[in-house]
């Protein structure tokens, strides 16, 4: 299943580039792309458990930039 | 607010620093109002600094300017430490600034869904949201409003303003029975519509993910400058590092002032001008193509879209409108209006689009009862039993297989050939209108530097000839099985060209799929061309397509300025950091000065309007106005 989230105050291309590569290492996304100009987080995951990646996504993206908040698009 | 915020940090500082500097106090009271400037501005760059760090991902800017300015104020360069960190945030700031600016505008182009919609539940008006809104309800559209979901108005009429969908200027009327599309904007009257599409299957849906997905297709200069920052930041450092230590120990010259030239180089290490403005650039120029009625599908088909040097069109629904008329009547021992009454009888069953043409030549009312029995032969023609008479109707192989001696005409255009009892009876020439523009098109292709433009059609020789001739194409192939069409494309890749393939049938879709850059007609053009396309051309004009080659020709071109600008200016940083010719602030500002341009030149490829103004809007109008009795334009 694709998942798109927004990324709110993302404010930096680097950021942008950091957090793509960090949850593409989360267990269980298979594939997560960051654009940072349109601030969506698109990614492949398993959809029987999206619900347990979900917390682990937001949880990653507050460690690399605290003041970014995810959201469902 | 972050930016109120770092605006307040900003002037603390600099009060406190001016205080340090000019209040004449004594030396310790002055370093101690020194360190609370620096304090001020520096801290949410050093605990970013420290965060990155924590998370094993230091080398970013936050770390060049904690390390570079530190590294003054231990050298006793405290004013440089400061005003680095300054300029280092007003320069963000600005970036900040540059950025939203961009988003909103790209937002605003993508801005085509309402957020609410009138529904009609049990003869009431109620408010509610578009994801609710199931098949066949029936909603209402006020003045002004934007129309939520595709749809067919049942009451009603509007001037419909399609722009912001196909980029066409000139309203249309919309009325009873007509298809209207999410996004167009209902201008003058109430509609009611009945729904058609789910809010996530309607057009205004599927454009918005189609130009959101694009950005997620990276061009190849956007891959080279995340490949190159990840490579240039770590090597200036270790430069720095190694110009801090080596030329002391060998020259015997005083550590501060190569430490010093080490933390200017620091300052200048940051891709920030690179990595934002490059995609930015690739941003805008989505952006402004999709202004004008162009999709495109990412960033890699723009930049692949300016290095093409061979465009291949197919001929029918592409350069022609796709819309069979009935030229010409040839009548043998028959009258011509005879001639026509049978032949649409004939077609009564058929849905070909020639059958619909001279029925709709016909133009009169079909007898239903008198038409027997009727058998459609595929690649052929129709075989039907008319008021008790055996009338056969096709093309040439048809009439020679069924024995019926028939004259071809002189005449351009598809020969339909009809037998009545078995003897020949003449002929109806139909032809297909060739686009208004698909002229201006192929001039303006050839004015932009694009001579090998080629015409590929199923069509006889004859008429395909007729059709590049009267359009200034000078190469044909015609005959074409789709097969056929498909391996021209091969044979002219394979000769190391680059190819964009125009089209919009099904058929057509492999050759979309292989060449370097596919574009389909979206409006005539079938899902699965629009589908398998690069770019799509929202509202079918040809002359679209030289107006995309240039939007992609400004955009790369705009790509590579920022590229060579950004690696020009530090490269001479650089060395004049080097050799000890520039101080650290000026450095800083080199660095902000070239982000804050590049971004801005980047901005310039939303604006496509200036392209669009030149010699082809008049034509662009004129065909739009002509070309009003086009079918609604579908996206699958």
């Amino acid at each position: 299943m694709r998942y798109t989230y927004r990324l709110d105050n993302l404010c930096c291309a680097s950021c942008a580039a950091n957090i793509e590569i960090a949850v593409n290492k989360i267990d269980g996304v298979e594939s997560a792309k960051v654009a940072f100009m349109t601030t969506r987080l698109t990614l492949e995951a398993d959809e029987s458990r999206i619900d347990s990646i979900e917390p682990k996504i937001s949880k990653c993206i507050r460690k690399i930039e605290p003041h970014i908040k995810m959201r469902r698009a | 607010m972050f930016g109120m915020n770092t605006v307040i940090r900003i002037i603390v500082s600099g009060i406190l620093l001016a205080a340090g500097m000019f209040a004449g106090l004594g030396q310790d009271i002055s370093m101690i109002l020194y360190l609370a400037s620096y304090i001020a501005v520096g801290y949410p760059v050093f605990i970013d600094f420290f965060r990155a760090l924590y998370n094993r991902r230091p080398l970013d800017e936050n770390f060049l300017m904690t390390v570079a300015s530190m590294g003054a104020f231990l050298i006793g360069e405290y004013h440089e430490g400061i005003i680095l960190l300054i300029f280092f945030q007003v320069g963000e700031l600005f970036e900040k600034y540059a950025v939203d600016r961009s988003r909103r505008s790209i937002s605003s182009l993508v801005d085509l869904l309402p957020e609410h919609v009138n529904l009609v539940a049990d003869g009431e008006v109620v408010v509610s949201a578009p994801e609710d809104i199931r098949l066949d309800d029936i909603i209402i559209i006020r003045p002004g409003e934007r129309i939520p979901l595709d749809g067919i108005v049942t009451d009603g009429s509007s001037m419909v303003d399609a722009s912001s969908i196909t980029g066409e200027s000139v309203p249309r009327r919309a009325s009873a029975g007509d298809t209207v599309l999410s996004g167009c904007i209902s201008t003058n009257g109430v509609l009611t519509v009945r729904v058609t599409s789910l809010y996530s299957d309607s057009t205004a849906s599927r454009i918005i993910s189609m130009i959101e997905d694009a950005y997620e297709a990276k061009s190849r200069s956007e891959n080279f400058v995340t490949k190159f920052a990840r490579y240039y930041t770590p090597f200036v450092v270790l430069s720095a590092l190694l110009l801090a230590i080596i030329p002391p120990l060998v020259l015997g010259d005083p550590f501060n002032e190569w430490i010093y030239r080490a933390l200017t180089f620091l300052v200048i290490s940051c891709p920030c001008a690179l990595v934002i403005s490059v995609p930015l650039a690739f941003f805008g120029g989505i952006g402004g193509a999709s202004r004008a009625g162009i999709l495109v599908k990412g960033g890699n088909y723009l930049e692949a879209l300016a290095g093409v040097d061979t465009v291949v069109f197919d001929k029918t629904g592409t350069l022609t409108e796709g819309t069979f008329d009935v030229e010409k009547i040839i009548p043998k021992d028959i009258g011509e209006n005879e001639l026509l009454k049978f032949a649409a009888y004939a077609e009564f069953h058929s849905n070909h689009p020639i059958a619909v043409s001279i029925r709709k030549a016909y133009g009169r009312e079909i007898d239903n009862s008198a038409v027997l029995s009727s058998e459609e032969i595929a690649g052929s023609g129709i075989k039907a039993i008319i008021s008790g008479r055996e009338v056969l109707i096709g093309n040439e192989s048809f009439m020679a297989k069924s024995g019926i001696g028939f004259e071809r005409p002189d005449d351009f255009g598809t020969g339909v050939y009809v037998g009545i009892d078995g003897e020949y009876k003449g002929c109806l020439i139909i032809s297909d209108r060739i686009r208004k523009d698909s002229k201006d098109a192929v001039a303006m292709l050839k004015h932009i530097g694009i001579n090998n433009i080629a015409m590929l059609t199923g069509d006889i020789r004859s008429v395909g000839e007729h059709v590049a001739e009267s359009l200034g194409i000078d190469s044909v192939y015609a005959d074409l099985l789709p097969a056929d069409k498909i391996s021209i494309v091969e044979k002219l890749i394979s000769e190391g060209r680059s190819v964009a393939f125009v089209g919009d049938g099904i058929n057509d879709a492999p050759s979309l799929a292989r060449s370097d850059v596919g574009i389909a007609m979206g409006g005539m053009g079938s899902d699965a061309a629009v589908e398998a396309a690069d770019i799509v051309i929202m509202d079918d004009v040809p002359s679209k397509v030289p107006l995309a080659i240039k939007v992609a020709k400004k955009t790369r071109s705009i790509a590579m300025e920022n590229i060579i600008f950004a690696l020009g200016v530090k490269a001479l940083f650089l060395v004049l950091g080097m050799f000890g010719y520039i101080s650290m602030v000026e450095a800083v500002f080199a660095d902000v000065g070239v982000s804050v341009i590049a971004i801005l030149n980047s901005i310039r490829t939303l604006r496509t309007k200036e392209i669009n103004l030149g010699r082809s809007s008049e034509r662009q109008r004129i065909s739009a106005q002509e070309s009003s009795n086009d079918p609604p334009i579908t996206l699958s």
